[in-house]
């Protein structure tokens, strides 16, 4: 993975490879969260924020003390990353929370339920894991932290959007609820393959 | 996330000396593995059992690994649950699941690098797990240490064995063999490729869970 440009990536992230749709990767907040369109846009916009900083600032942190030979330090550091990846990404959102608090109250309390349920967001330590598994450079997990979050973000609205029309309909009893949901993002996952041939990443 | 685990049994009152706990034992892992069951019931941890089942070696490895993860994980919170202040226990609870997750980690990559390169992220992906942490604080956190460890390896149990069942579906169907062993003869069956892919995933699990609702037809509503 060394030549791919970072706008591949991001377009790639997006539509080929969605977080959601064919890693599997935030299932638990997708299918809590995807009942409500505007629950599901501000959970999206917070994930892609997020996402897109703790990728970078991972980033920063393994290539700048974690692997060997290191600028910061010598040592082979790599089997730290997972506990690390998840105190940064942890204290991200508690930061970001607290600013957020301070500074704009009105979107404190639009965004304020959804950042702490960010810091459990398996798709966020995902992409950092990714990213190190990929190899990608400094640019390409930029491109690639905010692809995924874009991705994951219009997954959830479209699946938001299809749970809210399928109030209508009768779905029989034993497929009530998370079933169903499955079921709908399988069409959907399957609606995304394809996009498969247009770009693609690994 | 962690609130929808809510069915946790009482303080294990009936083992005397907190040795085993004989009165509830029985209890806990039929909770564990099928009233309440993790994935079919709680609806926690879906993301792996999506990702890893696309060979039945993948699902049993992970599913292994959770049950190591969840048991020590809620074992030693148990022990620490007295000395845990109620403010940094999520902290505490992350620290000590990394802990475990890196030590599985390590294990795979020395002994069984294929599997771990197979697997990819989604060993390390076991600290978001939400049944770990679900476990951890619906649990761990009031129970006596042993109650909590065979707490941990029976919604372990429970997790592996859904795993196992949508593995051997997807395997079977996706590629006609399990374990790498042709079980559906390529001569008169042709793969459907779709099961190995992430559709299938979808499409198994939601039929499998709307399956278990029809057949415990007492259940109430599971609430995504």
């Amino acid at each position: 993975m060394s030549e791919t440009s970072a706008f591949i990536i991001i377009v790639a992230a997006i539509f080929t490879n969605n977080i959601l749709l064919s890693n599997f990767l935030g299932m638990c907040s997708f299918l809590v969260c995807s009942r409500q369109i505007g629950t599901a846009l501000g959970l999206g916009a917070a994930v892609i924020f997020v996402m897109t900083c703790t990728t970078v600032l991972n980033y920063g942190i393994y290539y700048g003390v974690l692997v060997k030979d290191a600028p910061l330090c010598s040592a082979d550091l790599t089997f730290l990353a997972f506990i690390i990846f998840i105190a940064v990404i942890a204290a991200f959102v508690q930061f970001v929370e607290m600013f957020v608090e301070r500074f704009s109250p009105k979107l404190y309390y639009a965004l304020g339920i959804f950042l702490p349920l960010i810091t459990v967001n398996c798709a966020i330590l995902g992409a950092a894991l990714f990213m190190i598994i990929r190899k990608y450079s400094f640019w390409q997990s930029l491109g690639y932290g905010f692809g995924a979050g874009v991705g994951w973000a219009l997954a959830i609205l479209l699946i938001a959007g299809l749970r809210k029309k399928m109030g209508y309909s009768r779905v029989p009893k034993p497929f009530q609820g998370v079933s169903i949901a499955m079921i709908i993002t399988g069409v959907m996952a399957m609606t995304f393959m394809g996009f498969a041939g247009m770009v693609s990443i690994q | 996330m962690t609130a929808t685990a809510s069915k946790s049994p009482a303080a294990c009152g009936p083992c005397a000396a907190g040795l085993l706990c004989d009165g509830k034992a029985g209890k806990i892992v039929k909770d564990g593995v099928w009233a309440n069951n993790p994935i079919s019931i709680q609806v926690l941890g879906i993301c792996s059992a999506l990702a890893v089942t696309n060979k039945l070696a993948n699902a049993l490895v992970m599913g292994g690994a959770l049950i190591f993860v969840t048991a020590c994980s809620s074992l030693f919170l148990s022990f620490l649950r007295n000395a845990t202040p109620r403010k940094i226990r999520m902290i505490a609870e992350v620290a000590i699941i990394s802990t475990f997750v890196i030590v599985f980690d390590q294990l795979l990559r020395a002994f069984y690098w294929d599997m771990s390169k197979q697997l990819g992220p989604y060993v390390g992906l076991i600290i978001t797990n939400c049944i770990v942490m679900g476990r951890a604080e619906a649990f761990a956190l009031q129970n006596r240490p042993i109650a909590s460890a065979l707490d941990g390896i029976a919604n372990g149990l429970g997790y592996a064995i859904v795993l196992a069942v949508i593995a051997v579906f997807r395997e079977m169907i996706g590629a006609g063999k399990l374990l790498g062993f042709s079980i559906l003869d390529k001569v008169w069956y042709e793969p459907n490729q779709l099961m190995i892919l992430a559709p299938g995933a979808f499409f198994t699990l939601g039929i499998l869970i709307a399956l278990l609702n029809a057949l415990r037809k007492d259940v109430p509503e599971t609430k995504p």
